[in-house]
């Protein structure tokens, strides 16, 4: 059920993407879709009344695994976070150039190329 | 020995990328010695690791929880070809980017863009891929953009939106994947496909996969970013980007993880059949009408993808659904080596086009005219690449483009062999306008003061037409167990890969 909102949040700013006019909505759009996935990733791991995955003193291994959470999804979101901190980043920066050079934010009026 | 080489590989690249712009703010000659070098290195070391066969665990931890990279047949000729090409893309940028500011930054992105490469086809790691994966991605972003004009802007902005939905649904589909079994190593997660049982959310990360990586290998319907970005970047640049990176980071991903980790099914090969023939038609017939040369190209780059995906699409089709092994074999192998041939005739397609425009200033057919006499050099390697990619024997073209076709009347799919030959005649005609427009006709009174390239870029398409007048010499017993059936053989083991990968570690 909650994995379907996820997929709902992912289909938002698929769409967000596709049918916005505004470079940086577009922008946002893709932000949402990468933390929809982000989001299903930590989801994966989530386990109800999980302890934080922090091995503690005196606890064996297996009590340990019956009660945390999965440390491994965590590991792959931060990791992901950090992909889409870059992308975003060049992404806004496209954006203000193409600002200076055409004087507008609509994708409608960006378009030299065609063919 | 081997072993410590290994990770030279995405090493040296990635170290470069770091250094190159520390040291050469204040000597600029740095930053070409550097670039060279470090594609040069990690060439040899491509070359010197091609019969290794082994898996390496990053820092030597355990596969189970650790990273792990594989060398194997498929992912040793993928690393040749890129380091290859990114070796003959740096001969030529050192000259070609003196019009360019900044050319630091230029090769400083060009290292990283080939340590993601490099990665991309080594790893045995699902989100490992991903990582490479979008280090070669965004690195190329910022690459297609460095011109900095209007065009190139647009284009970089079209591409980054497009190819990050693909590395988007990339990750959803390994979210999904690691959701099912539970792994992320590509042998665990196979095995455990294997023993079992097929879950829907498989076929859901399978349409997640074909169409993530189909965005970044721009195979129609997803090729729209393309003919945009691929024109707009600089011309080292282009024949990288339709030379290797939609190979590696889309062809290449998309048949590892459909062959080798979950397993090709007869649908799944009759997707990949059906989108590598529409590619092809369809890539072809929106190339004829260019008379932007460098945008003819890339048109042509998604109907040459279209070969590939249809020859290995075939092969697996053909092995799922029990049919003849030896077309099976034959198809796959023509899809691969075909990819081999064409990274190296469109990187040199693209490098002439390069050269012309450096010469000229101008990309547009209609504007040139007569170059025949002036830069007979760029107009030899022209003529030899263009032959190659309309499949004229003897140059390599012919000779994939004949395994594919053989393969298609071996596995009883004549249509598919008429729809080869036909798309193989359009590019024919497309090339006979490029090469009667660029170097026959009269000669512009603007260009008369036109001179060949300078000796570097020369020598770097030298290089490349050498490589296409040759590479059918591959095709001979011996050079061919040794080279391309290693690749096959690793496709063609299917969920097999598994078993291969875990013996060796």
């Amino acid at each position: 059920m909650v994995y379907a909102l996820c997929f709902v949040l992912f289909v938002i700013g698929l769409y967000c993407t596709l049918t916005k006019k505004n470079i940086v909505k577009i922008v946002i759009g893709l932000t949402i879709m990468e933390y929809a996935v982000n989001l299903f990733l930590v989801l994966l791991g989530y386990r109800k009344d999980g302890v934080a995955p922090i091995v503690e003193e005196g606890a064996g291994p297996l009590e340990f695994l019956a009660r945390s959470v999965d440390p491994l999804p965590q590991a792959l979101v931060v990791t992901s976070i950090v992909i889409g901190l870059g992308v975003t980043t060049l992404a806004i920066a496209l954006c203000v150039r193409l600002y200076e050079k055409y004087g507008t934010f609509d994708i409608s009026e960006i378009r030299r190329l065609k063919g | 020995m081997n072993t410590l080489l290994i990770p030279l590989l995405v090493a040296i690249p990635l170290g470069g990328a770091f250094f190159i712009p520390l040291v050469s703010r204040k000597v600029r000659v740095l930053a070409d010695i550097i670039g060279n070098l470090a594609t040069l290195s990690v060439l040899v070391i491509a070359v010197l690791l091609f019969q290794v066969r082994t898996v390496y665990s990053i820092g030597g931890w355990n596969a189970s929880v650790g990273i792990t990279w594989v060398l194997d047949g498929f992912s040793n000729l993928m690393l040749v070809i890129i380091c290859l090409i990114s070796f003959v893309a740096t001969l030529f940028s050192s000259q070609y980017m003196e019009r360019y500011t900044a050319k630091y930054k230029f090769y400083s992105l060009f290292l990283l863009m080939v340590a993601g490469m490099n990665g991309v086809v080594m790893t045995g790691d699902m989100f490992n891929l991903f990582v490479f994966l979008e280090i070669a991605s965004v690195a190329s972003y910022a690459l297609v953009a460095f011109g900095g004009n209007h065009e190139e802007l647009e284009a970089a902005f079209k591409y980054l939106v497009l190819a990050s939905i693909g590395s988007t649904l990339v990750l959803f589909g390994i979210a999904f994947i690691y959701g099912a079994t539970g792994y992320l190593n590509m042998a665990s997660i196979s095995q455990a496909i294997r023993t079992g049982p097929r879950t829907p959310i498989l076929t859901l990360a399978v349409v997640f996969f074909t169409v993530g990586f189909g965005i970044k290998a721009a195979l129609v319907p997803f090729h729209p970013w393309l003919p945009d970005a691929h024109p707009s970047a600089p011309a080292p640049i282009s024949a990288m980007l339709s030379g290797v990176l939609i190979k590696a980071l889309g062809i290449y991903a998309l048949t590892r993880v459909l062959f080798n980790v979950i397993g090709i099914t007869p649908i799944y090969g009759a997707v990949l059949i059906t989108i590598g023939a529409l590619s092809m038609v369809v890539g072809v017939f929106l190339a004829v009408g260019q008379w932007d040369f460098k945008r003819l190209l890339a048109y042509h780059s998604i109907s040459q993808m279209g070969y590939v995906v249809l020859g290995i699409g075939l092969g697996g089709y053909i092995l799922a659904s029990g049919g003849k092994q030896s077309a099976a074999m034959l198809a796959i192998l023509g899809g691969i080596f075909h990819l081999a041939n064409h990274s190296v005739f469109k990187s040199l397609l693209f490098l002439v086009s390069g050269s012309i425009e450096y010469s000229t200033g101008t990309r547009q057919l209609k504007e040139m005219g007569g170059l025949l006499e002036k830069m007979p050099l760029t107009r030899a390697t022209c003529t030899i690449a263009s032959l190659s990619i309309a499949g004229v024997p003897p140059f390599n073209g012919f000779w994939s483009k004949l395994i594919i076709i053989m393969a298609a009347f071996q596995g009883g799919y004549p249509w598919l062999a008429a729809l080869t030959i036909l798309v193989s005649f359009v590019t024919l005609l497309s090339f006979i306008k490029v090469l009667r427009y660029a170097f026959l006709g009269h000669l512009p009174e603007s260009l008369k003061a036109v001179r060949e390239s300078p000796a570097l870029m020369s020598i770097a398409l030298v290089v490349l037409a050498i490589f296409c007048t040759c590479m059918g010499l591959l095709l001979i017993p011996g050079a061919r167990e040794m080279i391309l059936d290693p690749a096959v053989g690793a496709l063609a083991n299917g969920v097999g890969y598994a078993q291969a990968v875990l013996a060796l570690r």
